[in-house]
């Protein structure tokens, strides 16, 4: 059973990533084959006023389906479906067209999302980390490589008892969890993952999601607080020094970028990078590429991450602001903290590393994006889509883990000092620098082009380091991790 | 009733009664707690009207900066955990008067207003028309504004210094 197993879980892994992929494509699909089916209607009945596009019918949509109305503007008849099959798939397609459902499909899509992808770097960063000390990590559940340890953990951790601290505050030890939770979920409201695959494309969406990192602090405040443990206490106040502090050269290093593009709408500062690895925004200038510096190093304090942990030391404070915590709120805080760890590296992708672009320019797969749908998933894969922003996200985060396992705690006053002495004026002198260069340096001039260039290199030596590394890494896996884990532990 | 009205009735709901346990409670973390409520209440009621700027700077300033300055403060300044918060006669007093004082006149502000609903404008470019305002037509209060706050911030790295050695 055991062996058998062992042999097929690497497949069932790949089976259900793939069919993950699926399933949040197919909705996609839908909606868009509504809205053109809206769009061909109603240019044919003559629907069109105010240019607001008219409700089908379930009747509307069979007879679209069927290829039974007949005129200049009935669809050209590639597809002609059968009565039944029209039927049933114009009873899927009729709710699409509402933005309610859309509304509730994206709310359902972001929660899974952030569900998955927490467990799933809560596997990888045990891995990450294990590889670090040469050891091996989860190996047991599941099959291959423990794929499936964080599901194993998250069914524990919901049969848990919900403990309650005597003398703690009930009511807000309930609520500290929900409101470091919630703004980490609400986040993704604004955070695009491809220039149509957002819940709401706001205006000020880089301040939104900026706010909503904010907030969610208040949560572990509360948290510390309402525990009536030194411990906690002590957690929760180092979170807030800071996370305020931190803040400032955050928001500084969100300013530069800004300043270059001229707006605040996440979805328009990632198709300005659409030209390939060049017009990336991070690869313009010097400046730029400063402030992605300070921008990561800004979010991985505000992110609680090593060498910014000190809210949870375990070696000072037993876990921090949530050692009273237990069972399923317990891991709220940590679904929270996986959920920002990935939008702080899907921020630092939008504004500075291309956003949702492949390196090669999205000029060359324009016709594939209209074809059929083979070549819509290859255009997925290769130029653009969600799947290259969340690649690059879960590269920043596992920058964030190699950090972690690499470098040892600061000090709070050492935390301080980097911020308010170091970062703070480097990130004012960036804004500075990068405002004059906005201003006297034109892209298209000599030194403007000389600065892309040169940027553009050592974006691409970094890049092509990394890759040639990781792949001398996999190839000598078994010298690297050590002889002794590989005699007794098979699977290294 | 249509969804925004509902929605508006929901979220004016929230923020009431958030504000209102404000005043109720006794604990003082509780109450920037409620606090929280209001300020997310009202930055949703903003987000309702499509003046996303104001309901984004709102959510930056009110609940993740100030609110988290005050809980840090009652953090760092309160000795004793739970402590109660209970006004004497005197005060509970003042209080009503003024309060009833404030409510008698809104009440009365808000009888008499015309209330003559604006047709409702399709929401521009608002951020940057905000940004041309401030640092066009109202340049002098923007800055006179920054002025006040640097001046504040003077202060408080004055109060902040260590104490000379004699």
């Amino acid at each position: 059973m055991g062996s058998i197993l062992r042999k097929v879980a690497f497949p069932i892994f790949l089976v259900g990533v793939a069919a993950i992929i699926g399933i949040a494509w197919a909705p996609a699909l839908l909606c868009g084959t509504v809205d053109s089916i809206r769009d061909d209607l109603g240019t044919w009945y003559k629907w069109d006023l105010r240019g607001e596009r008219p409700t089908l019918t379930v009747g509307n949509i069979r007879q679209y389906l069927e290829g039974s109305i007949e005129g200049q503007f009935a669809p050209a008849a590639h597809v002609r479906f059968g009565h039944s099959t029209a039927v049933a798939f114009a009873y899927v397609l009729w709710p699409l067209q509402f933005r309610i459902t859309r509304d509730v499909l994206a709310v359902v899509g972001v929660v899974g999302f952030v569900s998955l992808f927490a467990m799933f770097a809560i596997w990888w960063e045990r891995k990450v980390a294990a590889r670090m000390q040469s050891r091996l990590g989860p190996m047991r559940v599941g099959g291959w490589h423990g794929w499936a340890q964080s599901l194993a953990d998250g069914l524990k951790l919901l049969q848990k008892e919900d403990i309650f601290i005597e003398g703690a505050d009930r009511p807000l030890f309930r609520m500290a969890a929900y409101v470091a939770f919630v703004p980490a979920l609400g986040l993704f409201i604004a955070l695009p993952f491809s220039a149509a695959w957002i819940a709401r494309d706001l205006d000020v969406g880089l301040i939104f999601i900026f706010a909503m990192f904010g907030v969610g602090v208040l949560g572990v405040l509360i948290a510390g607080w309402a525990s009536n443990n030194k411990w906690s206490m002590f957690g929760a106040m180092r979170e807030a020094c800071q996370m305020i502090s931190y803040e400032i050269p955050l928001g500084f290093a969100l300013l530069v970028p800004v300043m270059t593009v001229g707006t605040l709408r996440l979805t328009t500062i990632g198709d300005l990078q659409s030209g390939g690895f060049q017009t990336w925004l991070g690869f313009r200038n010097p400046f730029l590429l400063a402030a992605a510096l300070i921008f990561f190093v800004a979010t991985l304090a505000s992110c609680k991450r090593a060498p910014f942990d000190l809210p949870e030391a375990e070696s000072e404070l037993v876990a921090g602001f949530h050692t009273e915590y237990s069972g399923f709120r317990w891991a709220l805080f940590f679904f929270a903290e996986y959920a920002e760890m990935f939008a702080a590296g899907a921020l630092a992708a939008i504004l500075f590393f291309g956003a949702w672009y492949s390196p090669l320019p999205a000029a060359w797969g324009e016709s594939w994006r209209h074809g059929p749908l083979w070549q819509q998933a290859l255009h997925g894969v290769v130029f653009s889509g969600p799947l290259w922003l969340i690649g690059k996200g879960i590269f920043f985060v596992y920058v964030q883990m190699w950090l972690r396992w690499t470098l040892p705690r600061i000090r709070l006053d050492q935390v301080m000092y980097a911020c308010v002495q170091v970062m703070l004026p480097l990130a004012m002198l960036v804004l500075l620098a990068n405002t004059f260069w906005e201003w006297l340096v034109p892209n298209r001039s000599v030194l403007g082009m000389a600065a892309n260039a040169v940027c553009t290199a050592v974006g691409a030596v970094v890049v092509l380091a990394i890759i040639g590394i990781s792949i001398y890494g996999f190839v000598n896996r078994r010298r690297l991790v050590g002889t002794l884990a590989v005699k007794h532990l098979p699977g290294a | 009733m249509s969804g925004e009205a509902l929605a508006f009735y929901l979220v004016a709901a929230l923020a009431a009664g958030s504000a209102l346990g404000c005043v109720i409670a006794t604990n003082i973390v509780r109450m920037a707690m409620c606090l929280l409520g209001t300020l997310g209440a009202v930055a949703l009621l903003y987000f309702l009207l499509s003046a996303n700027f104001l309901a984004v700077i709102q959510l930056v300033v009110y609940a993740g900066g100030t609110l988290i300055l005050i809980v840090f403060g009652i953090m760092v300044t309160s000795r004793t955990y739970g402590e109660k918060l209970k006004p004497r006669t005197s005060e509970a007093l003042i209080g009503t008067i003024v309060v009833l004082a404030l409510f008698a006149g809104l009440v009365a502000i808000l009888l008499r207003a015309p209330w003559t609903p604006v047709a409702p404008t399709e929401p521009s470019n608002s951020v940057a028309q905000i940004g041309q305002e401030l640092l066009g037509t109202y340049l002098v209060p923007f800055e006179l504004a920054s002025v006040l706050l640097l001046a504040v911030m003077i202060g408080a790295a004055y109060l902040a210094q260590p104490a000379k050695k004699e």
